[in-house]
């Protein structure tokens, strides 16, 4: 209970420092408002923007959890599929390393030009970004059970699929909330990436215009509201996994601890 | 019930591991097979269960019945094997539902109880001690009915009161079944076999057993004197093999 009690408390002191600091940097070295402005000048306009914020960050979210879930679906079946089947396996597999080799955020410009600057392009790159992570760390959990198990399944003369089911899914849960936590992790990234490169709406788009006209304060109220955006899915996520009925999910506060199973098939 | 017959020489990969074995295991009779570690005492658990692995039988492995021993085998090795996920029901009814047939919940809650586990169907193994969870295994192979029961090491990681606990329980409920058990325990062989060996690399070797019926009484006499000369004996095979 201390801990859950500290962890906010901990946060807010952070927090508040992190804004003294920004403040004093502001004060001391006296850079001008349109490279640097200063915390208070921002939340003026955050406050000032809520209005316009709200309805490009409207934009941006929708196409963010709508490719997150799409990219977890696509990924889920794609991992199944390769466990369940060595046929599967073995076409598809040099076609995924092959698929990884090349950098999905490069595809972002392709992508606008074949679907176009509305939220169909923005959903496709989230999709393709987080569909690898995703896939290969499930993959990588179905296929890793203890050898007590599969002799089990062995021994009761189990069914592929039942075995699939009952044991490698359960058993690869863990791994599955590691692919997750990458996945949340990256899809902002994507998604921003995507307005980048071509779109008329959406957080991204808000900054690159209010760049263009100057409005550093914009910007950087923008940025946080992206930040906490990426904050809200990650704690989103945790609470998921917590009120889960797997309850032995290995617990990590960094994403990126667990790059290692980026990437392998 | 069938017994087992085990003949010739096992291989591991390339290397021989045993030689010369011949072992009649009767049908309905406690077997056990007594050994150091690494003699391949669960090798030949796995070979007799049917499990892949590198050893290699040259020889033959036969039932009673001349009818193939594939299915007809359940195991219960030293780490019970249980699904840390899964609540003791589950664990129990698990072979039918890999299966893909439809669990016997009530068989299930049915043996939970004769392995002393009422009212706890609704647990997690993790929240077990080791010996509870060997009792939960223990029900998982009495629930797939099998003709042949192999224990590899199944209470080794017991404390020892628990230990003679487990084999008075298993010596009950498997009673009437085809019993393989695979043990480096001289006393839980003199308890439970009614016929042994003892393993190791030239073959295997009869073990005279004190003459009442199994399970016996760990305080017996003769129960105490056979386990007293199999120790000396033991040790001075550790002794000359290192």
């Amino acid at each position: 209970m201390r801990r859950l009690n500290a962890a906010p408390l901990r946060a807010a002191l952070a927090l508040g420092v992190a804004l003294v600091l920004w403040q004093a940097v502001v004060w001391l070295t006296g850079v001008p408002r349109f490279i640097l402005p200063g915390p208070a000048r921002v939340g003026v306009a955050l406050w000032d923007n809520a209005a316009l914020l709200l309805e490009h960050a409207r934009f941006t979210v929708a196409n963010l959890l709508t490719g997150l879930a799409a990219g977890v679906v696509l990924g889920v079946a794609t991992a199944l599929n390769l466990a369940l089947s060595p046929i599967a396996r073995l076409m598809l597999r040099p076609m995924l390393i092959f698929a990884q080799a090349v950098p999905v955020f490069a595809l972002a410009p392709i992508l606008t030009l074949w679907l176009g600057y509305g939220a169909a392009s923005k959903i496709v790159i989230v999709m393709l970004v987080i569909y690898f992570p995703v896939t290969s760390a499930f993959f990588d959990g179905l296929m890793r059970l203890p050898a007590s198990l599969a002799d089990l399944a062995q021994m009761m003369r189990a069914k592929p699929l039942h075995r699939l089911i009952l044991l490698q899914v359960p058993h690869a849960l863990p791994a599955l909330v590691s692919g997750l936590r990458l996945a949340v992790v990256y899809a902002p990234f994507a998604v921003i990436i995507g307005e980048w490169v071509g779109s008329s709406r959406g957080l991204g788009y808000l900054m690159l215009m209010a760049n263009g006209r100057g409005q550093t304060d914009l910007m950087f109220a923008s940025l946080l509201v992206l930040a906490s955006m990426s904050l809200l899915c990650f704690a989103a996520l945790e609470r998921l996994v917590q009120s889960g009925p797997q309850k032995k999910v290995k617990r990590q506060r960094l994403p990126f601890s667990d790059r290692s199973s980026y990437g392998r098939f | 019930m069938t017994a087992v017959a085990l003949q010739g020489d096992l291989w591991m990969g390339d290397a021989p591991l045993m030689r010369n074995l011949s072992l009649d295991m009767p049908a309905g009779r406690w077997s056990c097979l007594l050994g150091p570690s690494g003699v391949g005492k669960s090798t030949i658990a796995r070979l007799i269960a049917g499990l892949p692995g590198p050893q290699q039988l040259r020889g033959s492995l036969e039932a009673g019945d001349g009818l193939p021993l594939a299915g007809r085998v359940a195991l219960m090795a030293q780490g019970g094997q249980l699904l840390p996920w899964a609540d003791l029901v589950r664990n129990v009814t698990i072979g039918a539902r890999l299966r893909g047939t439809r669990p016997d919940v009530g068989r299930a809650h049915e043996l939970l109880a004769q392995v002393g586990l009422a009212g706890m169907e609704r647990r997690r193994p993790s929240e077990l001690s080791g010996g509870q969870g060997q009792r939960v295994a223990l029900a998982r192979v009495l629930i797939e009915d099998a003709q042949v029961v192999v224990l590899d090491e199944p209470f080794s990681a017991l404390d020892t009161a628990t230990r003679l606990a487990m084999q008075d329980l298993a010596a009950r409920l498997l009673k009437g079944r085809t019993v393989i058990l695979i043990t480096h325990d001289p006393l839980e062989a003199l308890r439970l076999a009614d016929r042994a060996w003892i393993l190791a690399r030239e073959g295997a070797e009869t073990l005279s057993l004190p003459d009442t019926p199994s399970p016996r009484d760990f305080r017996a006499p003769d129960v105490l004197a056979a386990q007293a000369a199999l120790l000396a004996r033991l040790q001075g095979d550790a002794a000359c093999a290192g």
